[in-house]
C-alpha cells in the first residue's frame, strides 16, 4: 500500500527521527509513504485571516498534486497537518478563497478540496488497524506513557474532525496497541507555548511546565507527541525528570525497527 | 478616531460575526494567556463589536495569543474570538514599522535543537 507524503521543513532538519522511524515504522507495517514532489513549507501556522491567500498556496499545491496521485495525503508533523487541513477546508468551503487561489494557480481543472488528509495516527489507526499492530509488536513498550495531544490535532474540530476535542483517545489507544499504559492526564490538550517562544519565552515556558509538571502528578514516565514545536518546547522544561519522545519512536521501538 | 474602513476590514478578514456574542465569558475562561492578555479573549469581541479600534490595535494581547483555538471550541456561539485576534495582530503587523518581531531578534535565541518550525511560525504570526 502506498501513500503521498507530505514531510515537511523540521522533519527534513531538527527531526529527522519524527520521520525515519515514521517511513521504518509503516515500512514493517507494510504502508509505503511516498513523498511528494517539490513539496513546500506549510508555514507552520494556518493563516487565519480570510484575506491571506498567498500564505495558503502551498497547502494547495500538495493537496492538488495529491489529488491527481491517488487522493490522499498523509501528514506527520502536528502543524503540517493542521495547516493542510485547514487550508483544504477553505479550498472546499471557501467560495471566496477557493476563487483567488484558482486564478493565481491557474491549474488544468480547479482545485475545489477533493483530496483526503490523513494524520499518520489516523492512518494507523484506519488504513493498518490498532490490532494489526498489536500483533507486530516485538518489544512491548512497558511504561505509563501520557499522550500529548496539545493544540493542533484537536482543534478547531469543526475542521479536524480528529477525535473529540476534549476528551481524545486515539493516542491512548494507539499507545495501548504497542503496549504502554496510557494515562489520562488533563493537561494532554493544553497548549504547549507554541510560537509565543520567541515573544515571551516566560509566557511559553509556564505553559509547557504546567503540562509536564500535570504528567509528573500522574506518575507518567514517557510523554509522547507527534509535534517537533511541542517536543522541543516539553523537553526544554522536563529536565530529564520525564522522557518526552515522537510517536514515531516509540512506534519503531515496540515494532523492532529502530536503529 | 473611528476610521470605519479599518473596521470593516478587521470584521471582514476575521470571518466571524462577533454581534452573536452573549458575552458568557468561556472563551476568556478557557484562555491559556490569560494572564498575558491586556484586552481578554472576550474585549476583543466586544471592543470589535463597538468599534473600539485604539484600543484594539494598541493590544499587547494579540503577540501573547497562543492561537491554541481553545476560545474557539468553547464558544456556545460559534463565535471565534481568535480570528478576531489574529485579525487584529494581522492589520498591525501589516504597518510599516510595527511587526512583532526583526529577523535580528533571532541570532541571540537560535541554538542547536531550535526547531526550523518555530521559526517559520513566528515569522508568519509576527510579521508581514
Amino acid at each position: 500500500m502506498k501513500i503521498n507524503y507530505f514531510p515537511g521543513c523540521t522533519l527534513k532538519t531538527q527531526a529527522v527521527e519524527l520521520d525515519k522511524y515514521a517511513r521504518a515504522s509503516a515500512k514493517a507495517l507494510g504502508v509505503e509513504m511516498e513523498e511528494i514532489k517539490d513539496w513546500q513549507c506549510c508555514g507552520g501556522v494556518y493563516p487565519i485571516a480570510k484575506d491571506e491567500i498567498a500564505t495558503k498556496l502551498s497547502a494547495v499545491r500538495a493537496l492538488d498534486y495529491a489529488k491527481h496521485n491517488g487522493g490522499m495525503l498523509l501528514t506527520l508533523c502536528s502543524a503540517c497537518h493542521n495547516v493542510i487541513k485547514r487550508v483544504n477546508d477553505d479550498m472546499a468551503n471557501d467560495k471566496e478563497i477557493n476563487s483567488k487561489a484558482n486564478n493565481y494557480m491557474k491549474l488544468d481543472e480547479p482545485y475545489n478540496g477533493e483530496t483526503k488528509v490523513i494524520h499518520y495516527i489516523e492512518m494507523l489507526r484506519d488504513m493498518v488497524g490498532f490490532d494489526k499492530i498489536k500483533q507486530a509488536v516485538k518489544n512491548p513498550l512497558n511504561k505509563k506513557v501520557g499522550a500529548y495531544y496539545g493544540c493542533l490535532l484537536l482543534r478547531p474540530s469543526s475542521v479536524m474532525a480528529f477525535d473529540n476535542p476534549e476528551n481524545p483517545k486515539v493516542l491512548e489507544d494507539f499507545i495501548s496497541a504497542i503496549g504502554g499504559t496510557p494515562i489520562k492526564y488533563p493537561f494532554r490538550n493544553e497548549c504547549c507555548g507554541a510560537y509565543v517562544k520567541i515573544k515571551n519565552p516566560d509566557l511559553a515556558e509556564q505553559k509547557s511546565k504546567n503540562v509536564i509538571k500535570n504528567a509528573k502528578s500522574f506518575g507518567i514516565e514517557v510523554i509522547v507527541t507527534a509535534c517537533p514545536l511541542c517536543y522541543y518546547n516539553l523537553k526544554k522544561v522536563a529536565n530529564g525528570e520525564i522522557e518526552v519522545k515522537y510517536i514515531t519512536e516509540v512506534l519503531a521501538e515496540a515494532l523492532g525497527v529502530k536503529e | 478616531m473611528v476610521n470605519k474602513n479599518e473596521l470593516e476590514n478587521i470584521n471582514r478578514i476575521s470571518g466571524t460575526d462577533v454581534k452573536k456574542c452573549m458575552k458568557c465569558g468561556k472563551c476568556s475562561g478557557r484562555c491559556p494567556a490569560f494572564t498575558e492578555m491586556d484586552i481578554k479573549p472576550h474585549q476583543f469581541v466586544s471592543y470589535l463589536a463597538q468599534g473600539k479600534l485604539d484600543k484594539l490595535l494598541n493590544s499587547k494581547a494579540i503577540w501573547n495569543c497562543l492561537s491554541c483555538m481553545a476560545c474557539v471550541e468553547r464558544c456556545p456561539r460559534g463565535v471565534a474570538p481568535a480570528n478576531v485576534i489574529e485579525a487584529v495582530r494581522d492589520t498591525v503587523a501589516r504597518m510599516q514599522g510595527k511587526d512583532g518581531i526583526s529577523a535580528n531578534d533571532i541570532p541571540p535565541i537560535v541554538e542547536e535543537l531550535l526547531p526550523q518550525q518555530l521559526l517559520v511560525s513566528a515569522f508568519r504570526k509576527y510579521k508581514k
